[in-house]
């Protein structure tokens, strides 16, 4: 497209906006990121910071803990995302399908998600409760399990139950954006499909899931990016514990910063979670590029 | 875009600033939700402080405990609007004072009150000998029975050592009276820690020597052998591993326990017919000691109240922090949390009804052992709990888990 304007005038126009941006993103991350080449430290003194470079990478990168935090953290990302796509296209394309009560369940669907976070972890931590939760008294009644059992306190046991936590909240966001792109999808498609003979694999190729993966694949980077700092479900339902089995990077941060008051230390710590995070945005981005391409 | 924010902040400041001289001076206080005094109970306090003070008004917030240090560091980093009275551990004194969070108040404390209130008391609110603030909460830990199952059992006193509680656990749980005997609160917490230390002291160790780990050998060893004996032979219920202060004192009410380990709070609230099954039955002693090592075990639970070093108003504060530590606020609300005045023990107000737990109070009053008082102690403590919960669950023998705790120790800055 041939510019109308002169380049001056071009940056000229976009200069109020671009001032905003950096003011309310560029200047926070950059304050954070000369913080942690710092020994900065939380006290209600002054005190003078040192500018100490790597120190605080090199401390964060070969500490074991930080290591299997990170590990930890992208396996309940990939696992909890994971699931999400799969049980919320699948709930989508069962709701996209005709019959009595449509209505209601598409409304039932929506409340996991409209619960706030805390709200979503007190209530799971109460059905785990080891003693007078319901999932144990529900197990144990049907006979499925013969013994109550402490879910949040067995170390491989807890990083799933805190999962399926999780997942139970937030699914419906990918059913409900899945839901949306199949109601866009033309009934005379399915029909021009059948007449020149394709099966129901094929059709659910080309057309389903064509349909539904561009708006899917933007809410799965979204979520993506928030299941990698989770922080609020784990705080409230095992602070990290049992034997450190829940602990996630952000607990790390939130740990490093309030409870050890490192500030420098804390902010190494934040700016490696985020780095993590970009690289994730841009394995995602790529894959949108590459999906808009093929659909073009 | 910096200049509006300036001019707004300015303005914020003005209009806050102001505010004290058309209105009384208002203080902000941080208390927390569970264990010792009740909410209810430093809420009449306050009214009872505001009545006698007109022109003070204070503003009660309550955090669970596991919140309360993050949440005195996060105000304290946030400047001059946030707390003037705050709760503190006896763990944090060293770490506060060192980051200058608390005011020094050695100067305000009347020297006649220095031998009327208990010694682990003052600890708790003293650092290089400077005193930061008043003693309010003097607590321990004491076993607590189910006199009843007990009695089916047919054993005729409660234990003396920890080896007794666990043949006594082993007959109980043998006559099936209840599944798992004994709870604790053994969640990766400080509560943890709390159970441990005061094994830790029963068994005669320590945590260090000389600043460095000493943990790793003798009785914090034994310490953790035990804990996890007790799992390993059923006595211990299990689900420990994931309770706090509040869940042992809900399993102990519902009858589900022979003995449980809890602070001072359990006993009245244990004793209560209207959130408690086995009310009356309630039976109370110091923490057991073994054998040829030590009669009886305490860890140093105690909490003191401080002022904000940048409180705005450090002189109604203080008066805010005598008055709820002064002899006859504490003797009106001694049924959760006993005085750390020496001579409430004797006043009727004090010990009528509970007369079991001021007698126990009297030998775990003075073994009160004492967490280090170190700046980086939550760290250190945070150590712990990881390696020892990972012993507790079977994923590292008690030696190894500790050996593996002084080591990470060791790289602390």
């Amino acid at each position: 497209m041939e510019s109308w304007r002169p380049r001056s005038e071009k940056w000229l126009l976009l200069a109020p906006a671009l001032l905003i941006l950096s003011a309310i993103t560029l200047w926070p991350l950059a304050q954070t990121l000369w913080l942690s080449f710092t020994d900065a430290e939380i006290t209600a003194v002054k005190q003078p910071i040192h500018w100490i470079g790597f120190d605080n990478y090199v401390y964060a990168l070969t500490d074991p803990d930080f290591q299997d935090a990170l590990s930890r953290t992208l396996y309940f990302t990939i696992v909890s995302v994971g699931l999400e796509t799969v049980i919320g296209v699948a709930v989508a394309l069962l709701l996209n399908l005709e019959f009595k009560g449509r209505t209601f369940a598409r409304m039932l669907i929506v409340l996991p998600w409209a619960l706030p976070n805390i709200v979503n972890a007190m209530m799971w931590r109460l059905i785990y409760h080891p003693e007078y939760g319901a999932l144990n008294a529900l197990l144990v009644q049907t006979g499925i399990l013969s013994d109550y059992r402490s879910w949040l306190g067995e170390p491989g046991l807890a990083l799933h139950m805190v999962i399926f936590a999780d997942v139970w909240k937030n699914f419906p966001l990918i059913a409900f954006v899945a839901l949306a792109a199949l109601q866009t999808i033309p009934r005379e498609l399915f029909e021009a499909a059948r007449v020149e003979g394709a099966g129901a694999w094929h059709q659910f190729k080309a057309i389903v899931l064509s349909a539904i993966i561009g708006p899917v694949l933007v809410i799965v980077i979204l979520r993506t990016v928030e299941a990698f700092r989770v922080f609020d479900i784990i705080y409230v339902m095992t602070r990290g514990g049992p034997a450190d089995s829940t602990k996630t990077a952000s607990f790390f941060v939130y740990q490093e910063y309030f409870s050890y008051l490192r500030a420098g230390s804390g902010a190494s710590y934040a700016a490696i979670v985020a780095a993590i995070s970009a690289v994730l945005i841009a394995i995602y981005l790529g894959a949108v590029r590459r999906q808009a391409k093929a659909a073009a | 875009m910096h200049f509006k924010i300036l001019a707004a902040t300015a303005l914020a400041s003005l209009v806050g600033l102001s505010a004290p001289a058309f209105a009384d001076t208002q203080l902000n206080a941080l208390f927390m939700s569970q264990a010792a005094y009740s909410e209810a109970d430093v809420k009449a306090m306050t009214a009872d402080f505001e009545k006698a003070n007109p022109g003070v008004k204070v503003n009660v917030e309550f955090v669970p405990y596991e919140a309360l240090h993050d949440k005195i560091v996060a105000a304290a980093g946030a400047g001059d609007r946030g707390y003037d009275v705050i709760l503190y551990d006896v763990i944090w004194p060293a770490e506060f004072v060192k980051k200058g969070f608390l005011k020094d108040v050695t100067d305000k404390v009347p020297a006649a009150d220095h031998d009327k209130i208990f010694d682990g008391a003052w600890t708790t609110v003293t650092y290089d000998s400077k005193v930061y603030g008043m003693p309010w909460i003097l607590d321990t830990k004491y076993l607590y029975y189910n006199k009843d199952i007990l009695a089916k059992a047919g054993i005729s006193a409660p234990p003396k050592t920890w080896a007794e509680l666990e043949s006594q656990a082993e007959q109980i749980k043998a006559k099936g009276l209840v599944k798992y005997p004994i709870v604790w609160s053994w969640q990766q917490a400080e509560a943890l820690i709390c159970d441990f230390t005061t094994l830790t002291s029963a068994y005669g160790g320590s945590f260090l020597k000389d600043g460095k780990p000493a943990f790793q050998t003798g009785g914090a060893v034994e310490a953790v052998k035990y804990m996890r004996e007790t799992l390993d032979k059923g006595v211990t219920n299990p689900s420990s591993r994931e309770y706090l202060e509040e869940d042992v004192r809900k399993v102990f009410s519902n009858g589900e326990a022979a003995f449980a380990l809890n602070w001072t709070y359990m006993y009245a609230l244990a004793n209560d017919p209207k959130q408690s099954k086995v009310a009356g039955q309630v039976g109370i002693e110091p923490a057991p000691g073994v054998d040829g090592i030590s009669k009886a075990s305490a860890v140093n639970g105690s909490m003191g109240l401080g002022i904000a070093s940048n409180s705005a108003h450090p002189d109604e504060a203080w008066k805010y922090v005598t008055f709820l530590s002064s002899k006859d606020v504490q003797d009106k609300y001694a049924k959760l949390s006993l005085p750390i005045w020496k001579a409430s023990y004797t006043e009727p107000a004090v010990t009528q009804g509970q007369e079991y737990l001021v007698k126990a109070a009297d030998v775990s009053l003075g073994l009160m052992f004492l967490r280090p008082a170190v700046p980086y102690y939550t760290e250190l403590s945070n150590i712990l709990q990881k390696n020892i919960h990972a012993a507790l669950l079977g994923e590292d023998t008690p030696q190894a888990a500790l050996d593996a705790a002084a080591a990470r120790a060791a790289r602390l800055r």
